[in-house]
C-alpha cells in the first residue's frame, strides 16, 4: 500500500523527494541519553520531569536539566518534548502550575499530556508549550481527532492499536499534526485503559507505577459445573498478555508517504547502546527514502543493526491489520540481547591511530569489537593492546567508567560507540 | 435527605421489571457493538422495550456508547444516537470524544454521562468532560474514599461511583485468548471457544483468579473479587453522590435482583434511618456475602486503600 503522496514531494532535477520529512523523535531517560539520542540524527526527543510523567523508574530530569538538554537540543536544531501524560488524581494538582511555568521557561517546545486538567492548566499558565496529546488517551478514529484539534491541540499521538489504512483516513479528514510509535515496547491493552498494576501491586499504572503484569504468566482455565478446567497441557506455555515489540523498519515508506508528522520511538527506561542504535538506523532509513523515494530499498544491514540491541523479539502489530498470535509472546518474555555496549569513544588521535575509550563493559586484548555512529561506517576489528590513562598496559579493561586507549583501524569521533557480541 | 439513584444492569427486558421491584432507580443497557462489558446483550428492539418498561416502572434507562471506536464504526454512531433519542433513552454514557461530537449534531438535548472505566481520576477532569456537555461522570474504580469525596465537594457534574460488583482491570483489542489456542496450535477450536464463558487466569504468586473475556471490543480481565461497600455508604450519601452503580457482569440475573434489593435497603436506612444502618450494615454485609458464589469473594476494592506509585 505504498499510494505516492504530492502533498509531501516534489520534482526537483527529474527526480522525486520527499520535501516534507517526518520529524525522527526518540526517548531519552536522562541527560546523557538526550545528548546521544540529538547526536546520532534525532530531530527531536521526549524526556521526563520528576513529576507528572508515566515512568517512575526512569532517572527523570530536574528542571535544570530540562534546560541544559533544551540548550544542547537546540544547537543540533533539534527540539525537547515533556511528557506530562499521567491521569492526575486531585493530590497531584498542587504545585501543577509552577511546574509547567518552570518547563516553558526552560525552553521546551512542547508537552505531551492525556489529562484535560494539564492541557488546560498548560494553556493558562504556560501558553508558549505546545500540547501534544498522549496516546493515553488511545485515540483511534477521526472524529476524537477532530475533537481533540477543536480543543486547539497542535499534535495527536495515536493509539498503539490504529493502522496504516486507518491513518490515511485521519490524515484525510484531519489537518493536525500526526504522531506515531514506529519502534519500542507495546501496551498489550489500550493505554490508558490497564490498571492491573493497580490490583495486583497497588501501584498506578496510570501515574507511572506499571510493573508490567501483562509480562508475567497466568494458567488459563475455565470453569465448568463448579469444576476448574486447565485450558493447556503439560508442557504448554502459560497464557500471557505479552505483546511483542514493535518495529516498523520495513513500514516507514509507507509512513512517510501516509505524511505522518513525526515517528516516535518508545523507550525512556532504554540504554544509550539501545538509544544510538536506533535512532541511527531509523536516521538513515528516513533520510534514504526522502532523497530517492521511487529507487529506495531497505538495506538488510540496517535490519541487522537493529537486532543487535533488541532484547525482545519484534512484529509490526497492528500496522497491517490484525495481529495474530505470532505478534505475542508465550514462555519467555525478553532475552539477552545479542551484544552489549562495550565503550563510549571521548577522543582519537589521528597521528597515533589510538582512541581514547570510557569503558561501559568487560573487555580485554583480543576481543572482537564493532563500532559504529553517525560520522563513521561500522567497523569491526579485534583489539590489541590496550593501556591505562598513564600508559600502563592492562590485561583488560575490567572497571565501570574506566578510560583506556588502544590503537584502532580507523578514524573515530566522540560519542561514536563500540559494542561486543555476547 | 438526598438519595443516591441506585443504578443497575439487567440481563434482559424481562428482568427490568424484577429489578423495578428490587428497588433500582435506574438501568444501564446497550450491545457489544457500542458499549463495553454489558451484563444483557440488547438489541435496538430490546432498547425500545427496555425503554418502556423502565419508565412505566418511574426507572431510568442509560444506554451504553462507551466501546472504544475505530474509523469503521465513525459513520454508524449517528444513527445509533438518533435512535436512541427516538425511543426516549435517559442518556447515553461515553467515553470516546467521537460520541460527544455525534451527539451534539445529531441530538444535542440528549444527556451525556462521561465514563471511561479508568481515566476520571480527578475533579478537574469531571468538570472539563461537563463543560464539553457531559451531565455526568462516573469515577475511575482505582480512587479511594477520600478521593472520592474530595472530588464530589468540587463537581459541577453528577458523580456516580460503582459500589458493588467486578471491576474491569485490562480491555485489549488483541484476541488473546484466540491468540493462546492459535498457538497451542488448537486452531479449529479458535472461534468456536474463544467467546466460551467462565474462563480466568490463575495467578499461583497472589493465588488469585482473575475472569477473562473476548468479545467485539477485544479481551477484557476482571478483577478477581466483587467489590461490596454496602456496610460503608455513609459518607458518600451524607456527601451527596449521584449514582451507587451495581455492575452484575459474570452474575446470574437472581444475583443481581437480590444483591440490588439489600442496597436498596442499604440506602434507604442510610438516608432515612442513620443509627439503624449502623446497626444493621454487619447484616447486610452478611446477606451479601451469602450471595456471592463459591468462587467469587468480595473485598473492598480501592475505597480503603493507598496505590502508590
Amino acid at each position: 500500500m505504498l499510494l505516492k503522496n504530492d502533498r509531501i514531494s516534489e520534482i526537483i532535477d527529474g527526480k522525486r523527494v520527499i520535501v516534507k520529512k517526518p520529524e525522527l523523535l526518540a526517548p531519552a531517560g536522562n541527560l546523557e541519553k538526550l545528548k546521544i539520542a540529538v547526536h546520532y540524527g534525532a530531530d527531536a526527543v521526549f524526556i521526563g520531569g520528576q513529576e507528572y510523567s508515566l515512568r517512575a523508574n526512569a532517572d527523570n530530569f530536574t528542571i535544570e536539566e530540562i534546560r541544559e538538554g533544551v540548550e544542547f537540543a537546540n544547537r543540533y536544531g533539534a527540539k525537547v518534548y515533556v511528557t506530562a501524560n499521567i491521569y492526575a488524581h486531585n493530590e497531584n494538582i498542587p504545585g501543577l502550575d509552577d511546574y509547567l511555568r518552570a518547563l516553558e521557561d526552560a525552553g521546551v517546545c512542547g508537552i505531551i499530556v492525556a489529562d484535560p486538567l494539564i492541557i488546560e492548566t498548560a494553556r493558562r499558565v504556560a501558553p508558549k508549550l505546545e500540547v501534544h496529546l498522549s496516546t493515553q488517551q488511545s485515540l483511534t478514529n477521526w472524529k476524537a481527532v477532530q475533537f481533540w484539534k477543536e480543543e486547539g491541540l497542535e499534535r495527536v499521538v495515536l493509539a498503539r492499536e490504529v493502522g496504516a489504512e486507518e491513518i490515511r483516513q485521519i490524515k484525510e479528514k484531519v489537518d493536525i499534526e500526526i504522531e506515531a510509535f514506529i519502534h519500542g515496547a507495546m501496551c498489550s491493552a489500550y493505554s490508558g485503559r490497564c490498571v492491573l498494576s493497580n490490583h495486583m501491586t497497588a501501584r498506578d499504572s496510570n501515574r507511572g507505577g506499571c510493573c508490567q503484569s501483562c509480562r508475567w504468566d497466568y494458567d488459563l482455565y475455565q470453569l465448568s459445573d463448579g469444576r476448574e478446567i486447565p485450558l493447556f497441557e503439560k508442557g504448554d506455555a502459560p497464557f500471557a498478555m505479552s505483546a511483542k515489540d514493535l518495529n516498523l523498519i520495513r513500514a516507514i515508506p509507507v509512513m512517510i508517504e501516509l505524511g505522518v508528522d513525526s515517528l516516535k520511538i518508545e523507550g525512556r527506561m532504554k540504554s544509550i547502546h539501545y538509544v544510538a542504535t536506533v535512532v541511527s538506523v531509523y536516521r538513515k532509513v528516513i533520510d534514504a527514502y526522502c532523497a530517492d523515494p521511487d529507487h529506495f530499498t531497505i538495506r538488510e544491514e540496517w535490519v541487522r543493526e537493529l537486532e543487535k540491541c533488541a532484547n525482545r523479539e519484534t512484529a509490526p502489530s497492528f500496522f497491517d491489520g490484525f495481529p495474530d498470535y505470532t505478534n505475542h509472546m508465550y514462555g519467555t518474555h525478553s532475552r539477552k540481547t545479542t551484544h552489549e555496549f562495550a565503550g563510549l569513544v571521548l577522543g582519537y588521535d589521528p597521528e597515533t591511530g589510538i582512541a581514547t575509550v570510557q569503558q561501559r563493559n568487560h573487555f580485554r586484548p583480543g576481543d572482537e569489537v564493532e563500532f559504529f555512529g553517525p560520522e563513521i561506517e561500522n567497523f569491526t576489528q579485534v583489539i590489541e593492546k590496550i593501556w591505562d590513562e598513564d600508559g600502563n598496559e592492562l590485561d583488560a579493561a575490567r572497571h565501570p567508567l574506566q578510560i583506556v586507549k588502544f590503537k584502532v583501524k580507523r578514524p573515530l569521533f566522540p560519542y561514536n560507540m563500540m559494542r561486543k557480541e555476547n | 435527605m438526598k438519595k443516591p439513584e441506585l443504578l443497575v444492569t439487567p440481563t434482559s427486558v424481562a428482568h427490568i421489571d424484577e429489578l423495578a421491584e428490587a428497588g433500582a432507580d435506574a438501568v444501564i443497557i446497550g450491545e457489544q457493538r457500542y458499549g463495553l462489558r454489558l451484563t444483557g446483550e440488547f438489541s435496538r428492539h430490546d432498547v425500545a422495550a427496555a425503554v418502556k418498561a423502565a419508565h412505566r416502572r418511574g426507572m431510568n434507562v442509560y444506554v451504553a456508547m462507551n466501546a472504544i471506536f475505530h474509523n469503521d464504526k465513525v459513520d454508524e454512531l449517528g444513527d445509533y444516537v438518533a435512535f436512541l433519542a427516538d425511543v426516549g433513552a435517559d442518556a447515553i454514557v461515553f467515553g470516546d470524544p467521537a460520541v460527544l461530537l455525534t451527539v451534539r449534531e445529531t441530538a444535542p438535548h440528549m444527556k451525556l454521562h462521561w465514563s471511561t472505566e479508568t481515566t476520571a481520576t480527578n475533579w478537574y477532569a469531571c468538570n472539563y468532560w461537563g463543560r464539553k456537555g457531559a451531565k455526568r461522570a462516573v469515577l475511575a474504580r482505582e480512587l479511594n474514599m477520600d478521593a472520592i469525596l474530595e472530588i464530589k465537594a468540587h463537581a459541577e457534574v453528577e458523580i456516580e461511583v460503582q459500589v458493588h460488583g467486578a471491576m474491569c482491570m485490562y480491555q485489549s483489542k488483541r484476541s488473546l485468548i484466540g491468540s493462546y489456542f492459535e498457538y497451542q496450535g488448537k486452531v479449529m477450536e479458535v472461534e468456536r471457544k474463544k467467546y466460551e464463558k467462565g474462563m480466568f487466569l490463575y495467578d499461583k504468586e497472589r493465588d488469585n483468579k482473575y475472569p477473562i473475556f473476548e468479545d467485539e471490543n477485544g479481551t477484557h480481565i476482571m478483577s478477581p473479587n466483587d467489590v461490596c461497600i454496602i456496610d460503608e455508604l455513609g459518607d458518600m450519601v451524607e456527601a451527596g453522590i449521584d449514582s451507587f452503580k451495581i455492575d452484575g457482569i459474570l452474575h446470574e440475573p437472581r444475583y443481581i435482583t437480590e444483591v440490588t434489593k439489600l442496597y436498596r435497603r442499604a440506602i434507604d436506612l442510610c438516608a432515612d434511618d442513620r443509627e439503624r444502618y449502623e446497626r444493621e450494615k454487619e447484616e447486610l454485609l452478611a446477606a451479601v456475602e451469602a450471595l456471592q458464589p463459591p468462587h467469587r469473594r468480595i473485598d473492598t476494592g480501592f475505597f480503603f486503600k493507598e496505590t502508590i506509585y
